[in-house]
């Protein structure tokens, strides 16, 4: 048996659905029809009355998820892109992140954000916009890079008591498979060395960990050792396993599909100089998609975004300093 | 002390407590206007005067189990919902005490689990908040409640408003969507806000039921927003109410309100209906003057003792403050 990405998705909805009758999904044709991408396939046969089809209205969605959080339940919002959950914007980051703080009532949501980039895609069914919501307080920020941590994370994402946003990547998700999926994981906020090495550590997430595997791969033939850490969580973020990370091998570099300006690299190469300056033996680099919105054609995505080869390029540049 | 009544009453007695309600908010938003004037309040101070009737026919018409999201000119339906006097004193005063601690102030106050939501100043952004929690009390199987959602007209111009609407339209839920049409969203007026005729008919649009009238009009007030109340818990969906009237202050105490025109405030909707409920109850003998002056000297001492109490309890701690916007402490980073 194997099990892909969006495959674990699915099951983690539906055993939390199962283990737990305060779950609901509310998303767009995220009922019978099984959502845009089948995430939630066949789960409103199965969980009758609780996988619901919502107008087209990502707003009032998260408003609905917020005053069904306070009288007890667990919703799962799907949006169909990540893209549109700007929409719902203000009720995400003013209402239900403010909620707990304001009122100390919680606010258990969990916002899935099938984001990121795949050919074809274009401007706006691609985007990267985990570090905005990051940005603001009261909010988690996952955003898994295996199958297992698909698995796994979300069932955290729907037991943790604030608001989730739960970015999964749309590259991952029909390529990416496991043998099985995970009985015990790390614990969210926890990052994870996913490659060891001496030389130079690449922190990075989501579908870029694979880049950077892959660019590590490559860089092993010439002989570097190159230690790669998933984040798993971008808030919050494992400042500790960054640094250590570094202490081991004195080059940082960062690694992020999202746009340069602030954001999730440039937090992480804020802590790490802050932290652990005495550590680097070179300036810390960063890797992002470029400053503009994310192209259509397949030639311009491919270098748009952070690539193995613009990773395994960049490490280069930076082992050589 | 006052509370509203979920039990059958007659429309004397249901008058009778909305008029002390409306009575109480007017005398508790004037105090807050003087704390204003005499630099005793940290930021802005929202006053309700001309949209009593209209608010507290809302609280009195809501049972204590039911859901209400208010707006900035709501003291009269909060304190007919059941929020205790000192709640508001304490959230203006930012004690340490009340409700909000500190952390959020003025009209920004609810007891969410007690089915009161506290607003954020996103117009239109709490209707469909409502909607969540009557969409999860029914996936829960609780019946024959009722939530309440007020607005001003500014807030029909938002995304919110439409999309929560609609929401609760196609989810058939027991929603009442309050608009008071005050005639200026802040000092915009209403033809710079929309085009139509009569913003009841946007209810026509969503497939609700809608309902107009004259927000000065105490009678009206409670006899319309009761009966859409009784619609929306009977089954029949979401009603929308659209109360024209005229807002008797600024926006906030910071605003002279110099834009509103004389003929509007000389015109029929210029009438402060606290004067026309103590016309309607004089006329129908619920009570004489006397007795509205001895509510009166009730509500002054209430507040005036709720305020000194309040003017002598600790002001929030920096030091002492939990300094993280999570529930979940493990996830609060720093702290493991």
């Amino acid at each position: 048996m194997s099990i892909t990405y969006l495959e674990a998705i699915r099951e983690a909805q539906a055993h939390a659905l199962r283990d737990d009758p305060r779950v609901f999904i509310y998303g767009q044709d995220v009922g019978a029809f099984g959502g845009a991408f089948k995430a939630t396939k066949n789960l409103q046969k199965e969980f009758p009355g609780r996988v619901l089809d919502a107008p087209i209205s990502e707003d009032a969605m998260v408003g609905l998820a917020v005053g069904s959080a306070i009288e007890g339940m667990r919703p799962i919002i799907e949006m169909q892109f990540a893209d549109f959950s700007t929409v719902g914007f203000n009720q995400i980051v003013n209402q239900a992140a403010t909620l707990f703080w304001r009122t100390q009532v919680s606010c258990p949501i969990t916002v899935r954000l099938p984001f990121g980039g795949t050919s074809g895609s274009g401007p706006f069914h691609s985007q990267c916009i985990e570090a905005i919501y990051a940005h603001y307080p009261g909010i988690v920020v996952l955003t898994p890079a295996t199958v297992e941590d698909a698995y796994s994370m979300l069932l955290s994402a729907v037991a943790i008591n604030d608001p989730v946003i739960f970015c999964e990547h749309k590259f991952l998700y029909y390529h990416l498979k496991a043998e099985k999926l995970p009985s015990e994981a790390l614990p969210i906020g926890k990052a994870r060395i996913a490659r060891e090495g001496r030389d130079l550590t690449i922190v990075t997430y989501s579908a870029m960990v694979h880049e950077a595997l892959a660019a590590a791969t490559e860089l092993a033939t010439e002989g570097w050792e190159i230690e790669v850490v998933d984040l798993r969580s971008v808030k919050p973020l494992d400042t500790d396993t960054i640094v250590a990370s570094v202490a081991r091998t004195g080059r940082l570099l960062c690694v992020g599909e999202a746009w340069p300006w602030g954001g999730v690299t440039a937090e992480v190469i804020a802590r790490v100089t802050a932290e652990g300056y005495g550590l680097l033996d070179a300036p810390p680099q960063r890797l992002n998609a470029k400053d503009t919105p994310v192209p259509y054609h397949p030639n311009l995505w491919a270098a748009h975004r952070p690539t193995s080869r613009s990773v395994a390029a960049a490490a280069r540049n930076l082992l050589r300093t | 002390m006052l509370q509203s009544v979920s039990e059958p009453r007659t429309v004397g007695e249901a008058q009778l407590a909305a008029y002390r309600f409306m009575l109480r908010a007017r005398l508790l938003d004037d105090k807050f206007a003087a704390l204003y004037r005499a630099g005793k309040i940290h930021g802005g101070v929202f006053l309700g005067r001309g949209q009593e009737a209209l608010s507290a026919a809302i609280g009195v018409s809501l049972n204590k189990t039911d859901v209400f999201a208010p707006l900035i000119r709501d003291a009269a339906g909060r304190l007919a919902f059941g929020e205790p006097i000192i709640d508001a004193v304490r959230t203006y005063l930012g004690s340490a005490l009340g409700p909000m601690r500190g952390r959020d102030g003025n009209v920004h106050r609810g007891n969410p689990q007690a089915g009161y939501l506290p607003m954020i100043s996103h117009l239109g952004a709490m209707i469909s908040v409502v909607n969540g929690v009557l969409f999860a009390r029914r996936m829960k199987g609780i019946t024959g409640i009722v939530g309440a959602a007020c607005l001003g007209e500014g807030a029909t111009s938002t995304g919110s408003f439409h999309e929560a609407l609609n929401q609760a339209a196609v989810e058939k839920l027991p929603l009442v969507l309050i608009v008071a049409n005050n005639q200026y969203a802040y000092s915009t007026p209403n033809d710079r806000q929309f085009a139509c005729d009569d913003l009841a008919h946007k209810a026509v649009g969503y497939g609700v039921q809608a309902h107009t009238l004259v927000g000065n009009d105490f009678s009206a007030c409670m006899e319309v927003v009761g009966g859409a109340v009784a619609r929306a818990r009977a089954g029949h969906g979401p009603q929308l109410i659209v109360a024209n009237l005229l807002r008797l202050c600024g926006h906030g105490e910071h605003d002279d309100a110099g834009y509103i025109v004389p003929e509007l405030k000389n015109s029929p909707l210029g009438r402060d209906c606290m004067k026309v409920a103590e016309e309607v109850l004089l006329q129908n003998k619920l009570a004489d003057t006397a007795q509205f002056a001895v509510w009166r000297s009730e509500a002054i001492r209430e507040i005036e003792e709720a305020v000194a109490q309040v003017q002598r309890e600790p002001a929030p701690d920096p030091f002492a403050e939990n300094w993280t916007a999570l529930s979940s402490e493990s996830l609060v980073e720093g702290r493991e």
